[in-house]
């Protein structure tokens, strides 16, 4: 009986995938909350904003572990599928997955690839510019700024469009993906129910918060 | 009844197949759907034609030896039953039955709806057993008291009759269920404690050497069970293969 190094085995690549898409529901919390400040106070998501985008320690420990955590969840999420899908070299010729499972299991390549896209329009949006501004261009510090860029960003109708259309498909991958990873890592026992409840909660509350935040700032600003 | 039905027809592992039409007349509603086949194949042998091969064995959907993956279904619309159990009152007259053998890489089609899932086999030999001294000393199961919380979870795990409907279910062909129902039914008990590590690491490690899918906790297989097999049971095996694979 010889026993195969952990990382190869299919359980492991299911476990990594659990621990990388919690930590970055982690992120997303904190994202989701400073964001959401912008909607009351705007002194206050300025000054979170710019402690985000100037401590050391994010800017170079969190930030980098951050953009892997990102690529590693989404790369390890296309060899996933790859490999699922060579596992049924002949398909069905008819085939109701909607009898046995919702369509956010079912399609958390689709979510995933919206999310990803998303990702690019927003790194567009305010990442490299935020680069570009701070390590290219190197203009002066101006903590007042992050609020005025926020808004200035939601004036266009499309790009709050895109937005909003890419919070939906975010809600229904972590719909799935937030309890999936719980099932992942072996979790089962007298608090999952309460944990499952929690984890459906935060796949609305976040995503359509999200919402709600863009819609604001659209409509409002 | 009078149905039409779509039927994979295959010669042999290496030729091509496809799907052919026939139609049925007189299908009595409390016939079971391999009688419904029966029938069908009687009337092919009157014709001169090639019968249409499927698994079979008990009828009595303990077995787990029939299969087939009906109108997009593994065991057809019915819950908890497998294809044997499942009759004729679920379809309408008129209507158009897919059947279809159960797909996946570690199943091969072996002739029209039959399909080789001696992978299963593989799985069980590489460590789903305890090993027991029959030197003649043995001390007997039921002289050790066993938590009935357990007894009932490890039962409920060994009802897996081994059919592979979670396979020929699951959009990814992943055998997380099956191989987590044979992985608990040992482990929840004493006597299956002693050899839970080693047992956990190579049914695994078998199951991915097969080609089975990765499973993404749709829970599709869980619906699709004849024997209600929970989803429980992977969470279990997840935990137990991180924890003996890192202590």
């Amino acid at each position: 009986m010889s026993n195969s190094p952990i990382l190869k085995s299919s359980i492991a690549k299911k476990i990594a995938m659990a621990l990388s898409g919690l930590f970055l529901v982690t992120f997303l919390s904190i994202h989701f909350f400073i964001n959401l400040t912008s909607v009351f106070n705007e002194d206050l998501f300025n000054t979170l904003a710019h402690f985000m985008g100037n401590n050391p320690l994010i800017q170079f420990a969190m930030q980098p572990v951050l953009i892997l955590g990102v690529l590693f969840h989404f790369i390890m999420g296309f060899v996933l599928d790859f490999k699922n899908r060579a596992s049924r070299p002949i398909g069905y010729a008819k085939y109701n997955g909607a009898a046995n499972a919702s369509w956010s299991s079912r399609n958390m390549i689709i979510s995933g690839i919206v999310v990803l896209s998303f990702l690019g329009l927003h790194f567009y949006d305010f990442w490299i510019p935020e680069m570009v501004y701070k390590y290219v261009e190197v203009k002066p510090i101006a903590s007042e700024r992050y609020f005025h860029e926020l808004v200035a960003k939601f004036n266009s109708p499309i790009r709050t469009s895109i937005y909003c259309f890419s919070f939906f498909f975010l809600f229904l991958h972590l719909w799935h993906g937030f309890n999936s990873s719980f099932q992942s890592v072996g979790m089962n026992n007298k608090y999952s129910k309460t944990l499952h409840k929690v984890g459906y909660a935060f796949a609305v509350i976040v995503p359509f918060g999200f919402i709600f935040i863009a819609l604001f700032h659209h409509f409002n600003h | 009844m009078k149905l039409a039905l779509k039927i994979w027809r295959q010669n042999n592992a290496s030729s091509p197949g496809k799907m052919v039409d026939y139609t049925v007349d007189n299908i009595e509603p409390d016939m079971s759907f391999l009688e419904m086949l029966d029938i069908l194949n009687d009337e092919l042998i009157v014709k001169g034609e090639d019968t249409v091969a499927f698994d079979h064995d008990c009828r009595e959907g303990i077995c787990g030896m029939c299969s087939l993956f009906i109108n997009g279904e593994a065991h057809g619309p019915d819950r908890l039953v497998t294809t044997c159990q499942l009759h004729m009152r679920k379809f309408k007259d008129g209507d158009t039955i897919y059947i279809e053998p159960f797909r996946a890489k570690a199943f091969p089609v072996i002739k029209d709806l039959v399909v080789d899932r001696s992978s299963f086999d593989r799985i069980q030999q590489s460590g789903g057993f305890i090993s027991v001294n029959t030197s003649g000393n043995t001390i007997d199961a039921n002289t050790i008291p066993i938590p009935k919380h357990d007894a009932d979870k490890a039962f409920d795990a060994a009802t897996c009759i081994g059919c592979g409907a979670c396979v020929a279910t699951c959009k990814n062909s992943s055998a997380m269920l099956f191989v987590s129902a044979k992985v608990s039914q040992f482990s929840l008990l004493p006597q299956g404690k002693v050899e839970a590590k080693e047992r956990v690491l190579n049914m695994v490690n078998q199951m991915d050497a097969e080609g089975f899918g990765n499973c993404t906790n749709t829970g599709a297989c869980e619906v699709e069970c004849p024997k209600g097999i929970s989803l429980e049971n992977i969470a279990r095996m997840n935990r137990e293969y991180l924890k003996s694979s890192l202590i």
